[in-house]
């Protein structure tokens, strides 16, 4: 219930933040919404000796319109993404998803960038971001890089994000294909999804069917070759290795999967 | 018109609104002051013998007052005799002799979350730092999980018993009872194991004072407690005052007090020092007692035309690591076991058996939602087998309306009942021929999302334990106000607005005069406290019987006052006066009365100990939608009669009828406390242990029906538990009547979607 | 660290540890205990209060990153003169709440869902509570009361 100690640390700027987290090292975490990171270390499942608190870099937080692609700042709330009419008609798929992230209380805190760098396969973001092609930017101590999103999901909880690194902004190329579809599948409205499908166009990427959000390309490629949404959604769980868990086992999540991404891609087909 | 039978909102939540509730977590005490804060050091393994306890590292930590392991429990009386229950005699008492549980495990843990030691530090923060550093050394032993190995006996969690079943009861089966069936349907059942989860969790409070204790606890029963302590700490009750503060849901998880509590009160006398507790939630998920856990086995009977004629019920009761209910929670289901129905024969049996796992007790119900479970289980089967609707069924088996006092063959007599118009109602109020069209039009399309309709009809015991009694005292001051002091304790059940209107309907006086004072001994050193489904029915009669005799002095006083002869006097209700007949100007204000009445004062004390159980009934009808394709269960309408008797207040009623269905909704559909085979907690937080929301229930439809109690003056039974207890069998069995087209006859709850996924593919494989 | 909340209005000072989590500090600084904690993993709301006009959850929040916020409980609620803000108004006449240990914190998301959607459909309310456990009123009344709220405001 209690976090163990640790020293907590606030940031003005994303320059004192990085300088923060260098002085750090590998003990030190970044504090964003804390709707990931807090719950662990209450569990004392994560024991984080310096928080640098980055919650009050409201320049971080921005949807903006850059013409060919999306802005979205790393502190922007899950809240704000949901309501946000930019994300409505340019970007409904995340903006969907961000709304169905956890209650209304930690939509209210939580971040894109905070659900992102905390990479857990069940979440909803890394899936969506996964879908849509994003590319994150990140600023570190060596300047600042961009990575491409099918590079940053690593493994459970471990991204590309090298130690000190900050996780600034996520851009979005506009889609061309306009059908999307998310399909977030749970016992209860607040669970983590069991399994979850993104799509968006012809893209199609998964919740909690692996260690990382994964596409699935299979059934991309036969949705690309001209398969129907029942066909190609018939490839769903190819390549991946599903969690077996309280919630699912690995084969129920394989059979989810086909049916959600037979939905998902039918649901998308209607909107484009 | 009298006040009672009205909508009356509740005196108790201003208060609550504005201010919050004072829980034991938020009492502020001069005895308090100065508090250390008690953090409990839980085994972590299922099953161990203690090999050692090194406590340096944990005593050197900042703000550590103390650290306590049972090596210090020297100050306790010795433990009791062996009491020779054996589990047998239908009462809810823990089993001594080998079976006994200490306070501290001593030599060895049977659970996760068992009680290893204490820390008491200057602050909450702390104590949980400094409890990590209390470093146990455990020799692990195979753990006993599941009643299969608990039979088999290969690990024995009590090896002076020589076995894990710890009481069997029962006569063998009687080859003859199913002769003469048609048709004869057999089932193993899971009745899962379940954790309460009030909101509030189990917290405690203690100073140790000039040779007095005193612990503010979050229980159901602060006399029962303050019994309960004095036996465990040697001490005079005289020298306990026990207080429940404002309790956070109880559901029966907080009857009297628990070890954890116990040794809660023991370390402030123990140091000297006053100490506070409050649990985590994992703490509670882990050491809180769970509830159900009773595998059954079903057997039922009869003719091709729908007669049931014979009924078996056999339970392998779980009790968790301690019987502390010896066999009382099977007990009750066997009472129960024939529910509303007249079937010929009925026969049960049940053995306990001893596991790895949180001990079981009493949940909202306790016992008796298995019995209903169980049997609306097998009616359903046994129609689905002749290929009979099962509401017909439930129609052609149940007790009719002029055969009461009816007495089953397990021994029960039912008072009073309505049970077929309750089945009708509910089939009415839900447009049931309406629903079988549409179920039989989805199925016609081989539509993904099919219709389930789930019925079951109960019957339950309230007050099973009547005789124990309850107290009331009123008091009139001379100022006209009212106290009342009541044995019963609730825990949002809204006592202090339903006695306030008895006072008001008997006396006259104004609801916002009457005072409900409940769960301190030293102001109430009488009295049984709340669970049972029996405060209106015991605890109100006691307050009604209370007002009665206070208006019997206040006429005698008033004659006196009035110089009028008693016979004379009338009591104006509505403006709370008594009044000379025939002469507006003689009249007395209740305040003036009070005044005549002298050093005593006006009041009058009651111990009621005339009640018996009764028997409220009903009908629960689920109608739910399955994805065929995911299994996922959405509940779509949900339809109850829970016939109480007369209602004092529908607020309050409808109130504990809603809740109740929530908790039976969820068992059947969401929640079940899991454990690993090594006996580690898989459900340990809410993040897993799944709770309902409200966004997976709709609205309820609740249907009135009130068919009184004849055996006390308010006509009334109890409703605390009767929606638990008929709304987790009539979602089991929507469930399972959305895809039984399929081929399926039976899903084990909770009903998840991978369980419903599986159970269609399972019928479509045999088919 | 030094930290200042103003919580219903007025600031609150004080020297807590850098672990301190704003529900504590709610609960034993600034004296406040009517909102409770239920869990430890975030899932029952009953420590929800509004932190800079937005719904949260206190016990994940520390103290420090209030620092400088607002904060309302549900003692803050009520007007000046006692009267009774419209959402508490509402629990009361439809039964909302029987134990109360979560209707504070599910008073104060129910402000918060009313803030941001004012007409909500009862689906929406539903969606809206989710992360709002109780254990004893079925929810059934609780919904109720924040439709009546909805629709007194609404009308008035």
């Amino acid at each position: 219930m209690i976090t163990a100690p640790f020293t907590y640390q606030r940031a003005s700027s994303v320059d004192e933040a990085l300088g923060l987290a260098a002085a750090g090292g590998e003990d030190a975490k970044y504090l964003a919404g804390g709707h990931s990171l807090l719950p662990l270390m209450k569990l004392r499942l994560a024991v984080p000796e310096t928080l640098i608190d980055i919650g009050r870099l409201s320049e971080l937080s921005y949807i903006t319109d850059e013409g060919s692609h999306i802005a979205v700042g790393a502190l922007t709330s899950h809240g704000d993404l949901a309501r946000s009419g930019l994300l409505g008609s340019e970007l409904p798929l995340l903006a969907h998803a961000a709304g169905q992230v956890g209650d209304p209380q930690v939509r209210h805190r939580g971040t894109i960038g905070g659900s992102l760098a905390h990479a857990d396969p069940a979440a909803d973001l890394p899936a969506v971001v996964l879908a849509l092609g994003a590319t994150l930017v990140v600023q570190g101590p060596a300047g600042s890089r961009e990575i491409a999103a099918a590079d940053f999901f690593r493994d459970l909880f471990e991204t590309a994000l090298a130690p000190g690194e900050l996780l600034t902004e996520i851009r979005i190329r506009k889609p061309e294909a306009a059908g999307w579809s998310f399909q977030k599948f749970s016992k209860r409205g607040i669970d983590w999804a069991i399994v979850g499908v993104a799509v968006q166009g012809g893209s199609i990427a998964m919740v909690n069917m692996g260690s990382t959000p994964v596409r699935a390309t299979a059934a991309e490629q036969a949705l690309a070759s001209g398969a129907s949404p029942g066909d190609a959604a018939a490839h769903a769980a190819h390549g991946t290795s599903a969690p077996e868990d309280l919630n699912g086992s690995r084969g129920y999540r394989e059979h989810l999967a086909r049916v959600l991404v037979g939905r998902a891609l039918e649901q998308a087909r209607s909107r484009s | 018109m009298s006040i009672l039978g009205t909508r009356v909102l509740r005196t108790e939540d201003p208060r609550l609104l504005t201010a919050g509730g004072v829980y034991v977590d938020d009492v502020s005490a001069p005895e308090l002051a100065a508090a250390a804060r008690v953090t409990f050091v839980r085994s972590p393994v299922a099953h161990a013998l203690i090999k050692g306890i090194d406590t340096d590292a944990a005593r050197a930590a900042p703000g550590v007052v103390a650290v306590l392991t049972a090596a210090d429990l020297d100050d306790l009386p010795p433990p009791p005799e062996d009491s020779g229950l054996t589990g047998t005699e239908g009462a809810p008492l823990p089993l001594g002799g080998p079976w006994a549980e200490p306070l501290f495990a001593v030599d060895r843990v049977r659970f996760v979350g068992e009680p290893v030691a204490l820390v008491l530090t200057d602050d909450r923060y702390q104590g949980e730092d400094a409890a990590e550093l209390v470093s146990v050394d455990y020799e692990p032993l195979p753990a006993v999980i599941g009643p299969d190995a608990a039979i088999a006996g290969a690990s024995l969690l009590f090896p002076a018993a020589g076995t894990n079943v710890a009481v069997t009861s029962g006569a063998p089966a009687d080859p003859a009872a199913f002769e003469g069936c048609d048709v004869v349907v057999e089932r193993t059942i899971e009745n899962q194991r379940l954790a309460p989860v009030p909101m509030e969790g189990r917290a405690a409070a203690a100073a140790w004072t000039g040779g007095r204790l005193t612990v503010w606890s979050s229980t159901q029963n602060a006399q029962i407690a303050r019994f309960i302590l004095a036996g465990a700490l040697g001490l005079d009750p005289a020298n306990i005052r026990v207080i429940a503060p404002d309790v956070g849901g109880g559901f029966g998880a907080k009857i009297g007090v628990d070890r954890d509590a116990l040794l809660v009160a023991w370390a402030a006398k123990h140091t000297g020092t006053a100490v506070r507790w409050a649990e985590t939630r994992s703490e509670n998920l882990l050491a809180m007692t769970h509830g159900r856990a009773q595998r059954q086995a079903v057997r039922i009977g009869g003719s091709r035309d729908g007669h049931i004629l014979a009924y078996r019920l056999d339970i392998i009761q779980d009790t968790g690591a301690y019987p502390r209910m010896g066999g009382f929670l099977p007990f009750l289901t066997s009472l129960m076991a024939a529910g509303p129905y007249d079937f010929g024969k009925v026969e049960t049996g049940y053995r306990v058996v001893v596991t790895n796992t949180a001990p079981i007790s009493a949940y909202r119900g306790a016992g008796r939602p298995e019995a209903t479970a169980a049997v609306e289980r097998a009616v359903d089967l046994f129609a689905a087998a002749i290929g009979m609707d099962p509401a017909e069924v439930r129609r052609i088996n149940l007790v009719p309306p002029d055969k009461f006092p009816h007495t089953t063959p397990c021994g029960a007599t039912y008072d009073t009942g309505e049970y077929v118009a309750a089945l009708d109602k509910v089939l009415a109020g839900a447009g049931y021929q309406e629903l079988r069209a549409e179920q039989a039009r989805r199925r016609e399309r081989g539509d993904v999302r099919q219709l389930g309709l789930g019925l079951a009809s109960y019957v339950e015991i309230t007050a099973a334990d009547a005789a124990g009694g309850e107290t009331a005292r009123l008091d009139v001051h001379d100022d006209g106000t009212v106290t009342v002091y009541t044995g019963s304790s609730a825990h949002g059940q809204g006592h202090h607005t339903a006695w306030a209107m008895l006072v008001q309907a008997e006396l006259g006086i104004d609801m916002d005069k009457v005072a409900v004072i409940h769960g301190d001994t030293d102001l109430i050193p009488l009295g049984t406290g709340t669970y049972a489904s029996r405060s209106l029915q015991l605890g109100g009669v006691a307050v009604q019987r209370a007002a009665v005799e206070v208006k019997e002095q206040g006429r005698k006083l008033a004659a006196t006052l009035l110089e009028a002869s008693e016979d004379d006097l009338e009591l104006d209700l509505d403006r709370g006066v008594w009044q000379v007949r025939g002469d507006p100007e003689a009249a007395a204000t209740w305040a003036r009365v009070a005044g005549q009445a002298g050093a005593a004062g006006l009041t009058a004390s009651v111990n009621y100990t005339e009640g018996q159980p009764t028997f409220p009934f009903g009908t629960h009808l689920a109608v739910t939608e399955v994805d065929t394709e995911t299994g996922k269960v959405t509940l779509v309408r949900h339809l109850t009669v829970d016939d109480a008797g007369t209602v004092l207040n529908p607020v309050l009623a409808e109130g504990q009828r809603h809740g109740g269905i929530a908790q039976g909704v969820a068992q059947a559909l969401l929640e079940e406390m899991v454990y690993d085979p090594d006996g580690n907690p898989v459900t340990g937080t809410l993040v897993d242990y799944a709770i309902i929301t409200a966004a997976e229930l709709p609205a309820f439809e609740l249907l009135q029906s009130e068919t009184p109690a004849t055996i006390n003056p308010l006509g009334a039974k109890g409703i605390g538990e009767a929606g638990t207890i008929g709304a987790t069998p009539a979602t089991q069995n929507s469930v399972i009547d959305a895809v039984s087209h399929l081929g399926v006859r039976h899903i084990d709850m909770p009903a998840t979607p991978e369980r419903v996924w599986a159970a269609i593919n399972e019928a479509r494989e045999s088919r | 660290m030094r930290v200042t909340v103003t919580v219903n209005g007025s600031p609150v000072t004080a020297d807590v540890a850098d672990r301190t989590l704003l529900v504590h500090f709610l609960r034993d600084v600034a004296g406040l205990t009517a909102t409770n904690v239920g869990c430890d993993t975030s899932s029952c709301g009953a420590c929800t209060v509004l932190l800079d006009g937005l719904s949260a959850k206190s016990c994940t929040v520390l103290a420090a990153q209030a620092d400088g916020s607002e904060v309302v409980t549900v003692e803050g609620l009520a007007r000046g003169d006692g009267a009774l803000h419209p959402v508490q108004r509402a629990f009361r006449a439809e039964h909302g709440l029987q134990c109360g240990f979560c209707t504070p914190g599910m008073v104060m998301a129910s402000v918060s869902l009313l803030a941001e959607n004012p007409a909500p459909t009862e689906a929406e309310v539903r969606a809206g509570l989710e992360g709002n456990l109780c254990r004893c009123t079925g929810y059934h009344n609780i919904v109720r009361a924040v439709l009546a709220a909805a629709s007194e405001r609404q009308s008035s």
